[in-house]
């Protein structure tokens, strides 16, 4: 990761939030509106940073993941089915449940990944397939348990869906979320701040360990890390794995920190734009994060216009629909992939099976 | 002129040896299916379902009636064209995971044409120039949204995989604010955001009356010759293989392999924006937002049941659209949720890709083959 590409990052989020301030200045101060995309840029950013972070692990292994997003959706659904049911069937507290419910995303979100290095690194899967084969998979049976056992008659809720135990409480760090306005960014919840603190779990593991050498040598030139006495197989499911469980964290934000509810279809593409964070990132923990926050100040942006609708300036009219701000991330990552902000380096085995 | 028993019995022998290759190659996929249907049945079983009931249901409904048959068919036609957009670029070596947004498109512009271009030119178009225009504004837009991606990978590396998924959740959003906002249905009792419906002259006739069953599936069979022709007859075919089986060869032999992978992903984006067109064209008469959500991922797992092969890709696309349509009247009857559908294909794709599973479960040894799409990111 270069300067150029972290002030690159830096510039477009000062321009979305500027956009915001010019929006919002009418009715609230700049300070206030900055300080609340902040919050929202780095709250809304989770998913994407921990769906990164998954695509990082896997690929410095050498193995490409586009499952990511299934691995979310199902983990969104099996932790917050876990936290219902934990509430309502076994009459666990509120908070407790939700706890389990995370505990069952995150292994969700690993037992998909191992169906991912079964198919890849045994089966030697074309891995885009194996990835597609995950997505598929995930929204059909978050689509089929999701009818069964809610909607259908004579399931288990009796056709209605029981209220779910709310959403993962706010932390507030002590002192820093005391002072007046900007206290507001150290006020997350805790998946929030899990990512950030796995950005830099990562980035030491990566770099810093004799493990995250071995996984890099693995992505690099695996004929070189075999013949050195590393099992290339053992490092690629361990880290696949890995990375399934990050992916399995980020689906708990959607329904146990976000909100607190299901929806078919919900991960809505975050999966696929985690992977386009995690190249702009140059594969690094780091980089991945910054540009996760991009993409978070894109959404933040969004969310907040709408509490300004009435006040858009004619200038900025187009903005009225929210479609265009909504098509943001998605123009954004393709730009991001010509290249045209730097070029981008895979680790040279990636997606290479290996034989020996 | 007579024929003598020897080279007669050479003819027949040719025949078998064709048959029995055609056999080998369904193997693994029926195999497949087989094992994606009793792990199916196993999951509707542990969610409390009966599975034969369920299973008998699906197929009544596939097969059951005339109108369970021409209804099979009117589902299996956007399935095959939009198989056979995705087993093309598996032959030119390109994932082209956007067909639903180039679906979406192909339907979009079909409405558009359908029910806007003879008020907008102000005079009424015979059927024979207002269908073939409205069919074939489908098909160019597919084939537009499709070579941005190409282009993409052609002249900057950008990966076709993210950036295909990307223009997905674009069209997404550009044809939801379409239909709820400058091409909604004006009518005051519509609540939902669709076109309006087109033209009489903009459609194309039922076969048989009452059923829903159109021209557009003997078309699609049609356009699956028209594809293997287009593979293994014309030069255009040869070089789009040859790019798909190696980027490096193709460039030596002094194929313009950026040129070709444009051309790849067009031709592929026309299939899926056809699909769209003939969707509204031929049985809906109007785009409804929604209607396109899944059939890109569908579709892979289509082409690649169907080996990337246009015959294969007929026969994945009826087994798929039966199974689409069997699956209302295996709800209806026994309650488990169409979603079932979804997992089982999902199975599938699982069986026919990791097929060491399906050799070792049946223990057969037939040569394997293996698919290699996957080259990296591109940085």
């Amino acid at each position: 990761m270069d300067w150029r590409r972290f002030g690159f990052i830096a510039l477009i989020i000062a321009i979305l939030f500027s956009v915001m301030v010019l929006i919002g200045r009418v009715q609230t101060s700049p300070i206030v509106i900055v300080t609340s995309m902040m919050a929202t840029t780095i709250a809304v950013a989770t998913p994407l940073t921990l769906g990164a972070l998954s695509g990082i692990f896997c690929e410095r292994a050498g193995v490409v993941n586009i499952g990511i997003e299934g691995m979310m959706l199902a983990a969104a659904f099996f932790g917050w089915l876990a936290s219902i049911y934990l509430n309502h069937v076994y009459k666990f507290a509120p908070l407790p449940s939700l706890i389990g419910g995370v505990v069952a995303a995150v292994l969700t979100g690993g037992l998909f990944a191992l169906l991912h290095a079964l198919l890849s690194v045994t089966f030697k899967v074309d891995q885009i397939i194996g990835g597609t084969v995950i997505n598929i998979l995930a929204v059909g049976i978050t689509g089929f348990l999701n009818r069964q056992l809610f909607f259908e008659e004579g399931s288990i809720f009796g056709g209605d869906v029981p209220h779910a135990p709310g959403t993962l409480p706010r932390i507030a760090i002590p002192i820093l979320a005391d002072f007046p306005v900007v206290g507001r960014i150290f006020d997350q919840q805790p998946i929030t701040f899990a990512a950030i603190l796995l950005v830099m779990v990562t980035h030491f593991v990566l770099f810093y360990t004799r493990w995250g050498l071995r996984t890099r040598a693995v992505g690099e030139h695996p004929r070189a890390a075999d013949t050195v006495g590393i099992s290339v197989e053992r490092v690629r499911y361990m880290n696949v794995v890995i990375g399934g469980l990050m992916a399995g964290l980020g689906g708990a934000y959607f329904t146990l920190e976000s909100v607190s509810s299901f929806e078919p279809l919900m991960t809505n593409g975050r999966g696929f734009i985690s992977l386009a964070a995690m190249i702009f990132g140059n594969w690094t923990p780091f980089g991945a994060w910054a540009a996760a926050l991009i993409f978070g100040a894109a959404q933040a942006l969004q969310i907040n216009m709408q509490f300004f609708r009435e006040v858009i300036p004619p200038q900025l009219a187009i903005l009225q629909i929210s479609y265009v701000v909504g098509l943001a991330p998605y123009i954004l990552t393709m730009i991001i992939l010509t290249g045209i902000v730097g070029k981008t380096v895979p680790p040279a085995a990636d997606g290479q099976p290996y034989e020996k | 002129m007579q024929l003598d028993n020897e080279s007669r019995g050479m003819f027949w022998r040719s025949v078998l040896s064709a048959v029995r290759a055609a056999l080998r190659a369904m193997l693994i996929p029926l195999l497949a299916v087989f094992t994606a249907m009793l792990t199916g049945g196993v999951v509707i079983a542990l969610a409390g379902g009966n599975p034969i009931a369920a299973y008998v249901g699906l197929f009544q409904g596939a097969f059951g009636s005339a109108r369970a048959l021409s209804e099979t068919a009117v589902w299996s036609t956007p399935y095959i064209f939009a198989g056979l957009a995705v087993s093309l670029t598996f032959r030119g070596g390109l994932f082209n995971i956007g067909a639903e947004g180039q679906l979406a498109f192909g339907a979009v512009a079909a409405a558009w044409v359908g029910y806007a271009l003879p008020e907008v030119l102000g005079l009424s178009l015979p059927p024979i120039v207002h269908l073939p225009l409205a069919i074939g504004a489908g098909i160019v837009v597919g084939a537009i949204w499709a070579a941005i991606p190409g282009a993409l990978k052609a002249y900057t590396g950008g990966h076709e995989v993210i950036n295909t998924i990307m223009m997905n959740y674009i069209s997404l959003n550009l044809v939801s604010y379409l239909l709820n906002g400058p091409m909604k249905d004006p009518d005051p009792l519509n609540v939902i955001a669709r076109t309006p419906l087109i033209d009489e002259s903009a459609r194309i006739p039922p076969i048989v009356e009452p059923l829903r069953i159109h021209w557009g599936f003997p078309l699609a069979f049609l356009i699956a010759c028209l594809v293997w022709w287009l593979l293994w007859r014309t030069t255009l075919g040869f070089e789009i293989r040859t790019v798909g089986t190696n980027i490096e060869a193709a460039r030596y032999a002094g194929i313009r392999v950026k040129r070709i992978l444009v051309l790849t992903m067009a031709l592929s984006g026309a299939l899926a924006g056809l699909a769209g067109a003939i969707e509204v064209t031929g049985l809906n008469y109007r785009h409804e937002l929604g209607f396109s959500i899944g059939y890109g991922f569908d579709a892979i797992a289509i082409a690649l049941l169907g080996k990337t092969h246009p015959l294969g890709v007929v026969l994945a696309a009826l087994l798929f659209g039966a199974m689409r349509n069997g699956a209302t009247r295996m709800q209806f009857l026994t309650q488990i949720p169409v979603d079932i559908i979804s997992v089982i294909q999902g199975l599938i794709l699982l069986f026919v890709a990791a097929d060491r599973i399906v050799r070792y479960l049946y223990r057969i040894r037939v040569a394997e083959e293996r698919v290699v799409l996957t080259r990296g990111w591109g940085g």
